[in-house]
């Protein structure tokens, strides 16, 4: 069952191209990772699906149109924008009891249960806590909603990489089932490579990778070569070549991996690294923005 | 040692949790998210019960020290009956205009606060329309703020009439003329909340919201500055004020305009439903208002963050 179908979505703010025709579609039970740098339109495709921008072309989130039917919608989607936007003045207990009063698929118990494992203290004032409180807080909240549809965009930015690993084993162990669907931005894609089941580039407002993380395993592969075996491998056409410690790295796109074995060490290469490879090197590209190198 | 305190803690919470789990699969109605929603801004916006309440305890503490105190001062009994009857009008204006200058102040942050602080984002991740909350936040001036002040002057009022006709009684007066007029004023009180509070004040509640919804900053400002611009150009290209006469006539209260609060304990004062039922400025200020909110939803819909 398909959860988001876009058809040549655009958006554009003034003469700057958000989203240029994006076709995109998430079926149930996927965790779907949409990488790309600031101002690929990552955060608009997102906005698109969650009802807060209007756009052009055609989009489908679990059958409904999400500008027309944003309300409705948000009974079975969620989100986390980024770890700034739960009301400061609010008290844990308010945010529980207002979620409870107006989302009809809120659990309350289960929200209970994820907090009891947190320091978070029901009487606080959310401006208390500290940034990955605030996430534990929202990420419980967000849980205990018996959605369809999760959507996190930078949900772990500013967090140290405890509360980090913490949001992303939650998620897996006491959230996610093959029922429910999950499209995640971020920065930290060494955070995510192992959570997501699909992979998606994002530039300029286009498309520039869709697959799914088996095909992205057995399509892509890294090999630190012999110095005396680089021409031969630079023969097979690597798509990226980067130096680290003297030793020549190549990456490679639908290469036999027998045949690479022989020039030297084959790994599977990380999402940051196939990053730079197909999108860093362009000129007028942003360069220095690639995931997860900075950080 | 005890040991049934021990046993306490636990069965304690065991209560708890099977009280919270009875609640939990609750239903969502239609008017739910409404009432959670009004909730919310009470939560968010203190001011809207504890000015009025504030000016209440002011009111009260002027009244004991210079109504009581001069009231006992005097052995004069005709200045002490008078000093005990005055001071209820006093009163009423002053928490009356203090849920005023509230409900401006209200309006004007209302929709502009959640974008400020990005809140707008959790607000809207939930199932809950633009309509349901642009109508929740107009319901604090227009309802919740009236309803409340009426309350809080006839609680605080009743306090003042309770300590004067203590007083009265021990200085041998009767209370009849004290009581007297007191019913009369809590239905024109009333009746003035209902026609200048709620329906004539209604399109400067919408237009303010409206401004709130729609401006990046100053929004003080800009819901002051058009006017003042389009009644100073209309004394420039026409030296007339009519613009300027229209915006106090609005704020006056139209034709239920008071010729001042003691009309309020005057028992001639007559209402006049009628005539402020079939006053043209009603309906057309009624209609503006409505514009003005369905603008202001349509805007919540597309605005973000700023």
């Amino acid at each position: 069952m398909t959860v988001i179908e876009a058809r040549s979505l655009r958006k554009t703010f003034g003469k700057t191209i958000a989203l240029d025709g994006v076709n995109l579609r998430v079926d149930e039970g996927r965790i779907l990772g949409l990488i790309g740098p600031n101002g690929a339109g990552k955060s608009t495709a997102l906005n698109a699906i969650l009802g807060l921008t209007e756009y052009q072309g055609e989009l489908r989130v679990l059958g409904r149109d999400p500008w027309d039917e944003r309300d409705q919608l948000m009974r079975d989607v969620c989100f986390i924008a980024d770890v700034a936007v739960l009301p400061r003045w609010m008290r844990v207990s308010q945010a529980l009891d207002y979620v409870g009063g107006v989302h009809p698929r809120f659990d309350r118990v289960k929200a209970e249960g994820f907090l009891a494992k947190t320091d978070i203290k029901r009487a606080s004032k959310i401006r208390e806590l500290s940034k990955g409180m605030v996430t534990q807080l929202h990420l419980a909240l967000v849980m205990a909603i018996d959605a369809r549809l999760l959507v996190l965009d930078e949900p772990t930015l500013g967090l140290d990489i405890l509360y980090r690993k913490q949001f992303y084993d939650s998620l897996l162990n006491d959230y996610f089932d093959r029922s429910r669907t999950i499209v995640v931005t971020t920065h930290q894609v060494e955070d995510v490579q192992h959570v997501i089941t699909d992979l998606m580039f994002i530039n300029h407002g286009r498309i520039v990778l869709d697959c799914s993380m088996e095909e992205f395993e057995s399509r892509y592969l890294e090999v630190a070569v012999h110095p005396e075996r680089v021409a031969a491998a630079r023969a097979l056409k690597p798509i990226h070549e980067r130096q680290v410690l003297g030793r020549s790295i190549l990456l490679f796109d639908r290469v036999d991996r027998g045949q690479l074995a022989a020039l030297g060490d084959v790994r599977t290469p990380s999402i940051a690294d196939l990053f730079v490879a197909l999108m860093g090197n362009k000129p007028g590209d942003h360069a220095g923005e690639a995931p997860g190198a900075a950080r | 040692m005890n040991t049934q305190s021990i046993a306490t803690p636990g069965s304690f919470r065991d209560s708890q949790i099977s009280e919270s789990r009875g609640i939990a699969p609750a239903a969502v109605t239609a008017m739910q998210p409404f009432y959670w929603s009004v909730r919310r801004e009470l939560w968010e916006n203190r001011s809207i019960y504890i000015a009025p309440l504030a000016a209440a305890a002011v009111t009260l503490l002027g009244y004991l020290i210079a109504t009581l105190g001069f009231a006992l001062s005097t052995t004069n009994m005709a200045q002490r009956r008078e000093a005990l009857e005055g001071p209820y009008s006093f009163a009423m204006g002053v928490i009356m205009g203090t849920a005023f200058i509230v409900s401006i102040f209200y309006s004007l942050d209302a929709l502009h606060g959640e974008r400020r602080d990005r809140s707008i984002l959790f607000w809207k991740s939930m199932p809950v329309s633009d309509l349901t909350t642009v109508l929740s936040k107009a319901s604090i001036p227009l309802v919740v703020l009236p309803v409340l002040s009426f309350a809080i002057v006839v609680a605080t009022e009743l306090i003042m009439l309770g300590l004067s006709t203590l007083v009265l009684l021990a200085s041998g007066l009767s209370v009849a003329t004290l009581w007297t007029p007191v019913f009369q004023m809590w239905l024109m009180l009333l009746y003035h909340l209902v026609t200048v509070h709620v329906l004539w004040y209604a399109p400067i509640y919408g237009w303010l919201l409206l401004v709130s919804g729609w401006a990046r900053r100053a929004a003080f400002l800009w819901a002051v500055l058009p006017w003042l611009a389009i009644g100073v150009v209309e004394k420039i290209a026409f030296n007339t004020w009519h613009f300027a006469a229209m915006l106090g006539y609005r704020f006056e209260g139209g034709p239920e305009a008071i010729p001042g609060v003691d009309s309020f304990f005057d028992p001639m004062t007559q209402l006049t439903p009628g005539r402020f039922l079939s006053s043209p400025g009603l309906w057309i200020g009624l209609v503006v208002a409505a514009a003005f909110l369905a603008a202001a939803v349509r805007l919540r819909r597309c605005q973000g963050p700023i």
